[in-house]
């Protein structure tokens, strides 16, 4: 069968490429002449930079050029942009992080680009590098997200009063405050967001090529975005417009990060330009710690209200927010959807954020798998089981009795998202069935025999998905043997190929064999942004509607073709086909007749999704050691419709283990007094690996998404939303319960875990 | 990586000669610990004498009361030998437990014990199992072998030939790994010689060390409640990201009782 329906399990067409080593990533184009690039990095957090000395670093063996910040300047290009405009409450705008992609005269983290070196070899560029001489003079540096808005802390900015760059008022303050005056239980929660590095398996990397002819530029990098990419390094910083082309080829995992401009794109262009050359560059892992954006670090103080009967009035928090050093492109979005996210999936009557985003010399902190909704739901769902506690109601019939209703829908949140669909209560249930949460106390008590401590937590999540900026588009061209699909959107490892090719085969009745799709070139693809679990919802409807617009291009040939009016003539499976006859035509003899039939589908609706669903996660702390085994772990989802089980299952498990690692392993640590980088390699970066994974009992409970064709909400981030709240409420069970603790922050470490039962 | 001279040794004389006339040369044992340093920089020898092709470095040996390892026997090799684990299954397991298996497969136990590396697996064997360290100068004990952090006994010219340990009753080994990088946090080995016992402790100091007041109660019983009530102080242990020493100084304790009671299963 080479027809594959939507919701089929297809097994995924790039792995045998992948798999077997033949997948072509940027640092696998190695053309010969190509210069290579090495970047000098500040290893102060926070620095003047008095001047630059690099005699003896351009008389080097193999050396063409070394660069600096004042070749930057002297060439006006622009600073790398935060394409975000917020306001703060008293209606002034934000502060301004202007960063050249060299510093000039400022470092202000470890790892903020100083000089580039471009030579023969790699070896000769970094052998170079160690000859420049950069006199600085270093300055208190600040890492803490929360003290550094504290009076006296070093500032970053000197511009930027208290290194608050950024101080905004979401949601009503005063209907959160009304509610609050008149609750009769208020629940409290101090937490921190720990800091996450993406660490993809890919690092970053960059690689031009000039060509003299058309003066035109080609940047080979590692991206979820071509387009974007070639917006910001062309328009903005280059002020080159499209005389940059783009490319993606395979990425290796990007997990947000890959979608955000990083000062070596631009610079390695730029080189190239300078040199008339092609220069290459690759990060090795230090420099993915030191330069990759981060993810989280927020400082939460939040409050929970509830009347007398356990109903859920209000939500209101205190969020400091790191930006790192300088705002990256989204970055001061990101913690925005706290507040959209606090509501979760419960009806609230005012839902407040009060967000104070501040700069720090650390690493620019961006999207990271999730983008705010982990950080918003994690707030509310850990308030809930905290007030369960307090009120002493079971936390699964806390929820219950705050679930909106299926026929409320469509449901204005306390947040202002209207939720098209959803069955929480239903999918709570389902998943509790799933648990044998019922069970729980026979474990435990078998878990308690052989000496260790059992707990259980419960989450429910919600999302907000697909959405307007930017339109994902697709193009589609058919010809008289295949169809050639052109999504906007950059795959990074999650299967795009083979599902695009699976809803085309479907949209238009065609062999996936006749069907290419072919992404990453910003000459050929439409705009689009992998990114915000958008693919299936956006570019998958967007798909479909190119096929429609296909067909219907292709049907005035088709009557021409089998001499009949368009309007008897009727599609599928491949042909034209004429009424109630046997006359037909293929959709290849008509386009090949035709010339070729192309469309395209540029608009986006900007409609939003809400996949949710619920955790339930059973823990097992060895009190001896602070050992945290997860082991029993039950994800019901609702993703509207599934287009591939299993690609879709692997969006699941993929989200969930990176929840894992934030809930249990994952912290970037910087050292409060330097600001260095205290987990600057995986001897200290604790990613979750197999064994601290467990096998997860995974099951749906769809209700089909109203506000896009295919009825599909989104999965790419689920998991990482869901997991943390799950693991933490399953971890404080058991401190709960033998130390009355109530709360533990992330990551829940062995020696945490310890310390708190034996404290 | 910075430039360096390579050469392959084929005697251990050829490789003595070669440090004799290089001071800044280092030997070449697997290369795990040295390859990686060099990469970062953070190591530059000015050449690498390669001992991979001595084969008579490479040998496992059973006799009466010993085990003998030649010094360029690999991790896997050790842990997949059917005499070591009939002789020192405790042995065989610990050297199954180091790092990957990338690393075991280069690395060795001549190059690990050469390191000594403070959170390593192998000086723990070497001081639990009394081991004896054969150099081409002579025999060192494992006692006077291991001088602190990244330090040995090893003069500059002395190459580690073999690596006897001592066949005792019943050991075991267990460790507690950085959930990070895989090393012990804390790793400790106990073996059980009869009228004797040993604790080696490593990971959790700045060099493996022994637990006098376990060995004692464990001589005069080996079972895991002689352990139970033996506090080790935290003054002197490694304090880091990973483990306070006070958390350490608790887990030599927890371990060393489920060492004795993996030995006695």
């Amino acid at each position: 069968m080479t027809k594959f329906a939507i919701g089929q399990t297809v097994h995924r067409l790039e792995d045998p490429t992948l798999l077997q080593g033949k997948g072509c990533y940027t640092d696998d184009l190695r053309p010969q002449g190509a210069a290579h690039a090495f970047v000098l990095r500040s290893p102060h957090a926070h620095a003047l930079i008095r001047g630059i000395d690099t005699t003896a670093a351009r008389q080097a063996p193999g050396v063409i050029a070394v660069l600096t910040g004042q070749d930057v300047k002297a060439d006006d290009l622009g600073t790398m942009p935060c394409i975000v405009p917020v306001k703060n409450h008293d209606g002034t705008p934000r502060g301004e992080t202007p960063r050249p992609v060299l510093a000039l005269d400022r470092a202000r983290h470890v790892g903020d680009p100083v000089a580039l070196v471009v030579a023969e070899t790699y070896h000769a560029a970094r052998d170079a590098a160690e000859l420049i001489e950069v006199d600085y003079e270093p300055l208190p540096a600040v890492a803490d997200v929360y003290g550094a808005a504290q009076p006296g802390a070093p500032l970053v900015w000197p511009e930027i009063k208290q290194n608050i760059v950024a101080d905004l008022h979401l949601g009503s303050k005063e209907a959160a405050d009304a509610a609050f005056a008149r609750a009769a239980h208020i629940s409290k929660i101090e937490l921190v967001q720990n800091r996450l590095v993406a660490n993809p398996m890919e690092p970053r990397a960059a690689f031009a090529e000039y060509d003299p002819a058309t003066d035109r530029s080609t940047l080979h990098t590692s991206s979820q975005s071509v387009a974007l990419l070639r917006a910001h390094i062309g328009d903005i910083v280059l002020k080159i417009g499209d005389k940059l082309r783009v490319r993606s080829g395979n990425v290796g995992g990007a997990f947000g990060m890959k979608a955000m401009m990083h000062p070596e794109q631009p610079m390695i262009v730029w080189a190239s330009r300078r040199l008339k050359r092609a220069v290459r560059w690759t990060g090795d892992r230090s420099e993915g710690f030191l330069t990759d954006v981060q993810g989280r670090d927020h400082k939460v103080f939040a409050e929970l209200a509830l009347d007398k009967d356990g109903k859920f009035l209000a939500v209101r928090a205190t969020v400091y927010a790191g930006m790192g050093a300088y705002l990256s492109q989204f970055a001061p979005m990101i913690p925005q959807s706290v507040h959209s996210m606090m509501p979760s999936v419960y009806a609230f009557e005012a839902a407040h954020l009060h967000l104070i985003e501040t700069v720090t010399n650390t690493v620019p902190v961006d999207a990271y798998r999730g983008a705010g909704r982990p950080e918003g739901i994690y707030v509310t769902e850990r308030l809930i089981d905290i007030a369960a506690r307090e009120l002493k109601i079971a936390p699964d019939e806390l929820r219950r009795r705050n679930f909106i209703k299926p026929s409320q829908f469509p449901y204005t949140t306390a947040a202002g998202l209207v939720y098209d669909s959803g069955d929480f209560e239903g999918l709570q249930a389902k998943a509790l069935k799933e648990a044998d949460w019922a069970g729980f106390p026979a474990r435990k008590a078998a878990s308690e025999a052989r000496g260790k401590l059992r707990g259980i937590g419960l989450t429910m999540y919600v999302e907000r998905c697909g959405g307007a900026a930017p339109p994902d588009s697709v193009a589609l061209k058919v010809n008289k043997d295949r169809v050639l699909v052109l999504p906007g959107t950059v795959d990074n490892g999650q299967g795009h190929m083979t599902v695009l090719k699976q809803l085309v085969s479907e949209y238009l009745g065609i062999d996936m064999e006749k069907i290419d799709v072919s992404q990453g070139d910003s000459d050929a693809n439409p705009f689009g942004l992998t990114g915000g679990s958008r693919f299936a919802v956006v570019t998958g409807t967007a798909a479909g509607i190119a096929a429609k617009e296909v067909v219907d291009k292709g049907m005035e040939q088709a009557a021409k073709m089998l001499e009949a009016a368009a309007a008897d003539i009727e599609y599928g499976d491949g042909d034209y086909k004429v009424k109630g006859t046997d006359r037909k035509a293929t959709l290849f003899d008509v386009a090949g007749a035709a010339g070729g039939i192309e469309a395209l589908h540029i608009k986006n609706t900007g409609a939003l999704t809400f996949p949710n669903g619920c955790h339930i996660v059973e823990v097992e702390i060895d009190p001896q050691t602070g050992v945290t085994r997860l082991e029993r772990y039950t994800i019901v989802d609702d993703f509207g419709r599934a287009l591939n089980p299993m690609l879709l299952l692997g969006q699941v498990h993929g989200g969930t283990v990176q929840g894992i690692g934030q809930a249990l392993l994952e912290h970037a640590v910087y050292d409060n007094e330097s600001a260095q980088l205290l987990t600057g390699s995986f001897m200290d970066y604790a990613m979750p690996r197999a064994d601290d994974v467990p096998s997860f009992n995974t099951t749906f409970h769809h209700t089909p998404c109203t506000t896009n064709p295919l009825g599909v909400k989104g999965a790419g981030e689920a998991g990482s939303v869901g997991a943390p709240p799950a693991i933490i409420n399953a971890i404080v069970d058991v401190l709960h319960a033998k130390k009355g603790i109530k709360h533990i922050d992330m990551p829940a470490t062995r020696e945490k875990v310890w310390r708190a039962l034996n404290g | 990586m910075y430039q360096f001279k390579f050469q392959k040794a084929k005697s251990v004389a050829e490789a003595f000669a070669g440090l004799g006339k290089d001071g800044d040369a280092k030997l070449l044992a697997g290369g795990q610990s040295l390859i990686a340093a060099m990469k970062l920089r953070l190591s530059q020898p000015s050449a690498l004498i390669d001992l991979g092709d001595i084969a008579e470095l490479r040998h496992i040996k059973v006799e009466t009361g010993t085990v003998t390892i030649g010094a360029m026997t690999t991790h896997a090799t050790v842990a997949a030998s059917a005499e070591v684990k009939k002789a020192l299954p405790a042995l065989a397991m610990l050297a199954g437990s180091i790092g990957d298996r990338q690393v075991r497969n280069q690395g060795t136990i001549g190059g690990s014990i050469a390191n000594n590396d403070p959170a390593a697996d192998y000086p723990a064997a070497c001081l639990g199992l009394g081991a004896t360290i054969s150099t081409n100068k002579r025999k060192i004990s494992a006692d006077a072998f291991f001088k602190g952090m990244y330090e040995t006994a090893l003069d500059a010219g002395e190459i580690i030939i073999s690596v006897s340990f001592a066949i005792p009753k019943r050991a075991a080994y267990v460790k507690f790994k950085n959930p990070a990088s895989r090393f012990a946090i804390v790793g400790v080995l106990v073996a059980d010689f009869g009228s004797s016992a040993r604790v080696a402790v490593t990971g959790a100091g700045p060099g493996v060390f022994r637990i006098a007041e376990m060995e004692k109660a464990l001589a005069a019983k080996f079972a895991p409640e002689s352990v139970a009530n033996i506090k080790v102080p935290a003054e002197g242990l490694n304090s880091d990201l990973h483990a306070q020493a006070d958390y350490r100084a608790h887990l030599i304790t927890v371990l060393a009782q489920r060492a004795v009671a993996a030995a006695l299963t």
